[in-house]
């Protein structure tokens, strides 16, 4: 077990938050057409609530501080709060799109001591990533902040989210950033919108596409390890938890509300109302996210996938139920191994017990486009 | 310094101090510290931690082991100096811990 794991499971065991990602404006100056965020500003934190939020979290035994947005550079506080982050001795990770990073940002951030940037890249051609990000230009000029940045010898990593749209230019995007010199990473995850809208799960890769991010070497190392069949799960998996969110980690927004995990959006508290730590230890929507093992899973205690399955908990709760199934995971773990989950195969027993035909008057519809609902990219 | 009672060791003393390159957090006792600059990953036992809590850049090396080492763990003198030399040693050449031979303070100012 790494160095990290162990203090990972320390950290699980005495109940201590060791990371928190902390979105501390959802303001952007680009518009991605992918996104979930609202971008007009409802009352951020001001400065001396974020870092009053800061000194609790230090004192909450957060190490792992990423500080997220929307574009983290429209707050014009953002250095200030980066300096009381690490005053705090935070390890601290930013994520943005470095379209106003030039050599003076760049060289704050590395004087500052952080310790990774994420960057966003949707591809290496100006007008695929430009049409997504709706910013002309913009590709441009994340690209010369990554130069800058990694000019003052700071740890870049590209994030390439992967949607239907740009999927073809993956190997262009890898290809850049090891002429950058940057990591890569990717994720295929299209989250529906904050405000319940899921329109934009249209954009995910089909599932075809998926397997073929699976089955590359590239990106996963070794196909047949990280392809093969799940083990049969023991009682270990069954007692264990199923994801990091609200155990050792979990999600603060711009205007306070504490949410197990950026991807879960289940209020748990505010921390403009109450302390951080009250928050963490008493809130009962954690309690309850904390109280559900594998075996409490309604479909996927009895998948084959249980104990390998990236199953999220925020995703199912955005389907219905924090313990139900999250179809996306269904469908990752069905492209990477062939081997359908249980949720697959209950909802195709589910659709041949529906009748054949259904016929619905045009008029009473709701949409026009009967082919871009969120499911259709789903075999399931 | 003395080693054991009516013996002088002669030894330069050491004044040591925490880097501002690093993260840092206490978890149930022990110190856990990544290096900004290279995102090396440490953990310090219950020890270790002490003496990393104490680095103030002020206090002697030799005064913190008595202190806050031979005074707080069951451990003989002689064997927490060697130690906590060694330890000193090693985070030094990871560049997380400052070493000097005289008060941090003074160091910088003499700069």
């Amino acid at each position: 077990m790494s160095l990290l794991a162990e203090m990972n499971q320390k950290a699980l065991k005495l109940g201590v938050p060791l990371s928190v990602h902390f979105d501390i404006t959802y303001r952007c100056n680009e518009r991605c057409v992918h996104c979930y965020l609202d971008h007009d500003d409802h009352g951020e934190m001001t400065t001396a609530e974020i870092t009053d939020v800061l000194a609790q979290l230090a004192d909450a035994g957060v190490f792992f501080l990423s500080l997220s947005g929307g574009e983290v550079l429209m707050r014009r506080d953002f250095f200030e709060i980066v300096e009381r982050a690490r005053q705090l001795l935070f390890n601290v990770k930013v994520k943005t799109n470095g379209v106003m990073i030039h050599e003076k940002e760049a060289a704050r951030l590395r004087q500052l001591g952080v310790e990774q940037i994420q960057i966003s890249v949707y591809s290496h051609r100006p007008e695929v990533h430009d049409a997504i990000t709706k910013l002309p230009g913009s590709l441009k000029r994340t690209i010369r902040a990554i130069r800058f940045l990694k000019s003052q010898g700071l740890k870049v990593t590209i994030a390439n989210v992967l949607m239907a749209g740009n999927f073809a230019d993956q190997p262009g995007v890898i290809a850049l950033a090891r002429d950058l010199g940057v990591a890569y990473t990717l994720d295929p995850t299209i989250t529906p919108k904050m405000d319940g809208d899921r329109s934009i799960l249209a954009l995910r890769i089909p599932g075809s596409e998926l397997k073929q991010v699976f089955h590359n070497p590239e990106l996963v190392g070794d196909v047949e390890e990280f392809c093969a069949p799940p083990p049969a799960p023991g009682e270990d998996i069954m007692e264990g938890f199923p994801c990091s969110a609200g155990h050792t980690g979990c999600y603060i927004s711009p205007y306070g509300d504490v949410f197990p995990c950026v991807q879960f959006p289940l209020p748990s508290g505010n921390v403009r109302r109450q302390k951080f730590l009250d928050i963490w230890r008493h809130s009962s929507q954690l309690k309850e996210v904390r109280s559900i093992r594998a075996k409490d899973l309604t479909v996927c205690s009895g998948c084959a996938h249980v104990g390998t399955c990236t199953r999220c908990p925020g995703l199912a709760y955005m389907e219905g139920s924090m313990r139900g199934p999250s179809t996306a995971d269904c469908e990752k773990s069905f492209q990477r191994t062939g081997i359908p989950s249980a949720n697959m195969l209950r909802r195709t027993r589910a659709d041949f017990a529906a009748p054949l035909i259904q016929i619905q008057s045009f008029a009473s519809s709701t949409g026009n486009q009967p082919f871009s609902g969120e499911d259709s990219i789903l075999p399931c | 310094m003395l080693d054991t009672p009516g013996r002088q060791i002669e030894m330069a003393e050491k004044y040591i101090s925490r880097s501002s390159e690093i993260a840092s957090r206490l978890l149930g006792g022990e110190v856990m510290i990544m290096s900004t600059a290279d995102s090396t990953f440490f953990t310090l036992n219950e020890v270790a931690s002490a003496i990393w809590q104490a680095a103030d850049g002020c206090t002697p090396l030799s005064e913190i082991v008595a202190d806050k080492i031979c005074r707080e763990f069951d451990v003989d003198r002689e064997q927490a100096q060697r130690g906590a030399e060694r330890f000193v040693d090693e985070l030094s050449q990871h560049g997380i811990l400052l070493v000097s031979d005289q008060p941090l303070w003074l160091a910088v100012e003499s700069q």
